[in-house]
């Protein structure tokens, strides 16, 4: 949903960032309002992933340059727990597995840590419970996964429903979805895109980060950006999606050389997941 | 002696100090150049005199369940004698020492399924040489659950020889939960022998002493049993904590499932030694060991072996040791989601303990002192 009016929750301006001294991203210029859905897109390498490690302050990433301001706070001060608990959330691509953590009591540990932040009380275990019993309804998870070590033998379906559970009790200001539909039949596809539409309101915003358009299909974005070698190359409206579908990324080496940046030499971008 | 640096590094406080401990075990003191104590100097726990325990007797007072009798003390050290020289562990130095340490003498013969009993042995902070012995006898088919508590506030030492024997289709499950002090060392053996059929779980957790000794010693004595073994030992300050465990098969078709799990912080040391051996009798023999330590200190040390000599040749001997830090992407998938450092750090490590703890009965598991020792406390 667009509004020009609406607030901006996001705004990335120039942003810069290496991993082991390798420049990623070479100055990353995005901005988010409430209730707008974004998309980006591009091939393995471009930084998208990248981009939503370094929101969500992972340490191996370094900023090298540019700023990114949060409700006009600047973010990348803050430590990742700090970003989480003021609404910023990562889905992960590869949700961590955490053997011998209780996956209940590590909800209720993240959830009490925003709700502390918001000024709201903790919930005791029992409180909990009844919370996160009506928010599996989101995504469609049995209660049995609770009881299990965090991920621990979860498949890649209810490791990602496992994600957006985690987005429908933290209630994020900004969902960054990285690849979240990766490894998905369609079934859990549609769960997981049902899951973040539900979560969706007009105070909030989402990033979804993906290589394909069936994840589109059933989560339309307002604004599309196509990103490579580091930046973003060109944005438009849904349409810009359906257009890749139809023409794939070949015209992005084009654009690159017209634009005077290298094409990137095979590998020299790969992203560090 | 020759005065190498290894030499002097075994060298006791006083000599004085260590011809008290070698007149009270009748035998010299380990020293770092044997095999068995290469990690491991007991000159950490000899550095002040013995002097043998005056408090009162540490099994007075113990109500015994249904379908468990008293032995007779004659009886039960014969018994344990007898037990120690199957395990070939009648010569070590604790074995010694404890035998000639005034031991407080518990024999127990089960001959049905007796349930649980959960037994506390605390030195408190007496400073003295608390010596215990349990002699366990369990005939065919019978059952325990028995779960010890060894406790210490101050300097001294436990010395604990536990030996079993148990009949075709007995079933053992022994936890033992030791919750020490900077001060206080504890010395362990647990001298088993299962014959076919019969089931053993040993599940032990260590935590807080200055200096401990653990020393499984188990003997499948026609094969065919099973023995399960769990074991979590912390160390944080400069602690010191070695298990040094052997499982042998004399017969066919014997299992047996290992997990021994160490976390050393600040200058703490950890030693894991996993002795199987599988001779030529010993066919279609199946066992699995693994070793896991976690390092969370760049002063503090772990030593681990696993020490397999396999004869049989149609056998599935597995074994695995793994040493590593708190891993980072799991550190920072938790704060990821509002977690700040420190209780993710803490969540990780309960885990990573929880492997183990959850196999210890409620008594231990959720006994205060343990999980304060476990926090480093």
């Amino acid at each position: 949903m667009i509004r020009s009016d609406a607030p901006v929750l996001l705004e990335i301006r120039g942003l810069q960032a290496s991993v082991e001294d390798q420049p990623i991203l070479h100055g990353v210029d995005l901005t988010i309002r409430a209730g707008e859905i974004h998309a980006i897109m591009g091939r393995n390498g471009s930084g998208k992933s990248t981009l939503s490690k370094v929101l969500a302050g992972h340490p191996a990433y370094t900023v090298t340059g540019g700023s990114v301001s949060y409700r006009g706070e600047n973010l990348l001060e803050l430590e990742p727990e700090q970003r989480a608990r003021i609404g910023l959330f990562l889905g992960f691509q590869y949700p961590v597995e955490i053997p011998g953590v209780s996956n209940l009591e590590f909800l209720r540990v993240a959830t009490n840590a925003r709700r502390v932040h918001r000024g709201h009380e903790e919930l005791d275990t029992f409180a909990f419970e009844d919370l996160v019993r009506e928010r599996l309804a989101v995504v469609q998870m049995d209660p049995a996964f609770l009881e299990r070590s965090v991920n621990e033998g979860f498949s890649g379906g209810e490791k990602k429903r496992n994600e957006i559970l985690q987005m429908a009790l933290l209630e994020p200001l900004i969902a960054i979805l990285d690849e979240t539909d990766s490894g998905l039949d369609i079934d859990a596809l549609r769960i997981v895109a049902g899951g973040v539409n539900q979560l969706a309101s007009p105070d909030n915003a989402t990033l979804l980060i993906t290589h394909y358009q069936r994840l589109l299909d059933l989560i339309t974005p307002d604004y599309v950006h196509v990103m490579a070698a580091g930046r973003i190359l060109r944005s438009g409206g849904a349409e810009l999606a359906e257009e890749l579908e139809r023409t794939g990324y070949d015209w992005v080496d084009q654009e690159l050389a017209r634009l005077g940046f290298a094409a990137p030499a095979a590998g020299a971008l790969a992203e560090v997941s | 002696m020759v005065a190498t640096p290894l030499a002097q590094s075994d060298s006791v406080g006083s000599t004085a100090t260590a011809a008290a401990w070698e007149a009270l075990a009748g035998a010299p003191l380990p020293t770092r150049r044997q095999e068995d104590w290469r990690f491991t100097d007991p000159a950490a726990f000899s550095r002040t005199e013995p002097c043998l325990w005056t408090g009162p007797d540490p099994w007075a007072g113990l109500t015994l369940p249904e379908g468990v009798t008293r032995l007779e003390p004659a009886v039960a050290e014969h018994q344990a004698v007898d037990l120690l020289r199957q395990t070939r562990c009648a010569d070590h130095w604790p074995v010694r020492l404890n035998s000639r340490a005034q031991p407080a003498v518990l024999g127990l013969r089960v001959q049905a399924d007796a349930g649980a009993l959960v037994l506390d042995l605390d030195a408190a902070a007496r400073g003295e040489v608390l010596a215990l012995q349990l002699v366990l006898v369990l005939d065919a088919g019978a059952e325990l659950d028995l779960a010890l508590r060894f406790s210490a506030d101050g300097g001294g030492l436990t010395s604990a020889v536990i030996t079993a024997v148990l009949a075709e289709d007995a079933h053992l499950s022994l936890a033992t939960a030791a919750a020490g002090h900077d001060a206080a060392s504890l010395l362990t053996h647990v001298a088993v022998v299962q014959q076919p059929g019969s089931a053993l779980e040993l599940t032990s957790v260590t935590a807080g002493w200055g200096f401990s000794r653990l020393e499984p010693r188990i003997l499948q004595h026609a094969g065919a049993a099973s023995t399960r073994l769990r074991a979590l030992q912390w160390v944080h300050g400069a602690q010191l904590a070695d298990t040094h465990s052997l499982v042998r098969f004399e017969g066919p078709e014997g299992s047996l499932d290992q997990l021994h799990k160490s976390v050393a912080d600040g200058h703490g040391r950890s030693v894991f030694n996993g002795a199987v051996q599988v001779p030529r009798q010993a066919q279609r023999t199946n066992a699995a060991q693994l070793s896991r330590s976690l390092l969370l200190s760049d002063r503090a040390r772990i030593d681990t072996k696993p020490e397999l000599e396999i004869v049989a040749d149609d056998v599935k001997c597995a074994h695995g040791a793994t040493v590593s830090q708190l891993q980072s992407d799991e550190l920072f998938y938790l704060r990821s989601r509002g977690i700040g450092e420190a209780q993710a750090a803490r969540l990780l490590l309960d885990g990573y303990c929880q492997e183990v703890l959850r196999e210890l009965p409620v008594e231990l598991a959720s006994w205060d002192r343990l999980v304060q020792r476990l926090q480093g406390a």
